[in-house]
């Protein structure tokens, strides 16, 4: 049974993505108790799936390792992962949280030597790929899971490879009689950090994603470049492993559209841009780079890498949203659409379509386990009838990585803050 | 109505898009269009306009007010609306198609032998007589629409449907001398009358009354 020590001025942190994780640290460098809780098996979330960061083209591992530092470091942090937030009940300085454990069916002994999954055989969708691969029912989320533990996938519970992979491990670290458990506890504030999630690009229906496999995501895109990812890097067309050297990126995909999501959702089109590179890098003059935009918006300091990307002789802008993708016999995807600087009808094949997908609020407008003020695109306001509920990051609104830690820092301040007044030092 | 035309050019004779928002029916959604181009793409019929209906919008934000409405472009949609269902602003384009075909006819300036403008003409004139659209009538008009020789070779070649028609008592042959009418003739003229009328007095209006400058 999981045991937490808290008190009403614990800070209880929904979300352990780079939001969550920021908001949990810098409370909890302030000396603050704070209780981080995380969906998935590891912390991190979607900025663990990221290849590389713009504008500066640096890779996420390396913040993602300074923080995984910080929290291992820390005593004031107790993180829970496998774990959800059901129910809170209470007021500021006074909150009840109820919190469901998923079993990991491993505990604290495990090294992460891989033993377990070299016996299992049975292969899942891999989330981390977005199931453009498989992983084994025993698993490492990813490289550099923290914490570093491995998962048993609930499918295999039951048959027996669970028990073949338990034999497996030395070190005694798998407890197939895990169960699920709900656990109380109190706390004085909440960050609620459960972030965003890509915006179901089948829905886009004339760009064709559930019917054309060289159809894909953005964030998809982010794994085929990694060369950790599920092609190893390489850029090659889902449907028959081709290279992907004449690529097409449409922007607003379910953004700026009524149909789909209302709001801008910021990230888009500096993603392309970004992606665009790993595409010139990849295939340098054999590259052939389109980016179908209504307009770029690249500003302050994004203005300069949008100059630098546009520099590149592979890469050409197209001012239209594109009608429609359809695709010819041989798979390639045809983009079909009229430009704005001429009116151009265009029916273009492709090696591959990337759909830069828009940001929507993780959880749904109406699946918050607390009262919470949402906008009418889902995220959350900035309320004074949220009490000592704060939103931070992707939650409150489509932002990027360096923007999303900002307005964690922000949150984490204004947690601290109830809690001081519980505690009696804050006005 | 080349005095209606007159008139317009000299109370708008700087924006034809306020023009537009005030005689065209949805024109007040034209300058919601941000130019992303769905609607262009998305039209079957797209390629046979001169201009696409994202280019129609440019040109009326840009004052091209002689070359839109006498385009033929807004008459060759066939309002499938495959534009307004893309259309990520839910921009009426169909409707404001016919809305601007609707205006253009108004001030004269529909092309001539525009084949949508001339088949709505016919048809309408048809409707007005019975109450009922005598589709016989229509349909032999429509076939000498281009004369004598293309009507008779259009006719010879339509007539074992005409026949099969007859025969399966869709059609009556009859219908060629006069033709069947609705119960309330009258009180339909009447109503018809009413109507054009209102619509007369609308349009007036809006030559007359002066608009807000924003």
């Amino acid at each position: 049974m999981t045991e937490i020590v808290a008190t009403n001025e614990t800070i209880l942190v929904v979300g352990g993505g780079i939001s969550g994780m920021t908001a949990a640290l810098e409370a909890a460098e302030t000396g603050k108790q704070v209780v981080l809780v995380e969906k998935r098996p590891y912390l991190g979330g979607r900025t663990t799936q990221l290849y590389k960061y713009f504008p500066k083209l640096c890779f996420p591992t390396c913040g993602l390792e300074i923080n995984q530092r910080r929290a291992r470091m820390n005593p004031n942090l107790t993180l829970l992962t496998l774990a959800e937030v059901t129910r809170i009940d209470g007021t500021p300085g006074n909150y009840q949280a109820t919190v469901r454990l998923h079993p990991r069916y491993v505990n604290e002994n495990c090294t992460a030597c891989g033993d377990c999954a070299t016996v299992v055989n049975t292969e899942f969708a891999d989330e981390f790929n977005y199931g453009l691969s498989q992983r084994k029912g025993a698993y490492l989320p990813y490289r550099m899971a923290q914490p570093q533990r491995y998962v048993i996938d609930p499918r295999i519970i039951g048959t027996p490879e669970a028990e073949q992979a338990k034999a497996a491990c030395q070190y005694n670290a798998i407890d197939l009689d895990m169960t699920p458990q709900e656990i109380t506890f109190p706390c004085g504030a909440i960050v609620w950090a459960t972030g965003w999630q890509p915006y179901d690009a089948a829905k886009i229906q004339p760009y064709g994603y559930d019917r054309i496999a060289n159809v894909v995501t953005s964030v998809e895109f982010e794994r085929m470049a990694d060369p950790n990812g599920p092609f190893g890097g390489q850029l090659v067309r889902p449907s028959d492993g081709k290279p992907a050297k004449k690529v097409a990126f449409i922007q607003c995909a379910g953004s700026r559209d009524r149909n789909h999501l209302l709001h801008c959702s910021r990230i888009c089109c500096m993603a392309s841009l970004k992606q665009a590179t790993y595409v010139a890098d990849a295939y340098q003059d054999a590259a052939d780079i389109r980016i179908f935009y209504i307009d770029i918006r690249a500003i302050d300091r994004f203005e300069d890498f949008y100059n630098k990307v546009s520099a590149i002789p592979q890469v050409k802008f197209i001012k239209s949203k594109p009608a429609s993708v359809t695709v010819d016999k041989d798979g390639n995807p045809i983009v079909n659409g009229v430009d704005t600087e001429g009116y151009h009808r265009y029916a273009e094949p492709f090696d591959l379509v990337v759909l830069a997908v828009g940001m929507e609020p993780a959880v749904p407008k109406d699946a918050f386990p607390v009262p919470i003020v949402v906008n009418r695109a889902g995220f959350i306001e900035a309320a004074p009838e949220n009490g000592g509920v704060f939103a931070a990051g992707g939650a409150s609104d489509a932002l990027d990585v360096n923007r999303a830690v900002q307005h964690a820092t922000g949150a984490a301040l204004r947690a601290v803050q109830v809690v001081n007044r519980v505690r009696g030092v804050g006005v | 109505m080349g005095d209606l035309n007159q008139a317009m050019i000299e109370k708008y004779r700087t924006s034809f898009l306020k023009e537009v928002e005030a005689n065209v029916e949805e024109g007040e959604w034209v300058k919601m269009c941000m130019q992303c181009g769905v609607c262009s793409g998305s039209c079957p019929l797209g390629k046979f306009w001169n201009h696409p209906p994202q280019e129609i919008f440019m040109m009326i934000r840009a004052g091209k007010r002689e070359e839109v409405l006498t385009s033929d472009a807004m008459w060759m949609c066939t309002s499938c609306y495959n534009c307004v269902v893309r259309c990520p602003r839910e921009v009426p384009i169909t409707h404001i198609m016919h809305g601007l075909a609707h205006y253009a006819k108004r001030l004269g300036l529909t092309p001539k032998n525009q084949p949508t403008a001339e088949f709505a003409q016919r048809f309408w004139n048809n409707l007005l007589k019975k109450g009922r659209v005598n589709e016989l009538k229509l349909g032999v008009s429509l076939y000498f629409m281009n004369g004598i020789g293309p009507g008779v070779k259009t006719a010879i070649k339509m007539a074992p449907v005409g026949i099969g028609m007859q025969r399966t008592q869709r059609m009556s042959a009859m219908e060629l001398f006069g033709g069947h009418a609705i119960k309330d003739l009258k009180g339909f003229h009447a109503i018809m009358q009413k109507a054009q009328e209102l619509e007369a007095l609308r349009i007036a209006q809006y030559s007359v009354a002066p608009r807000p400058t924003a």
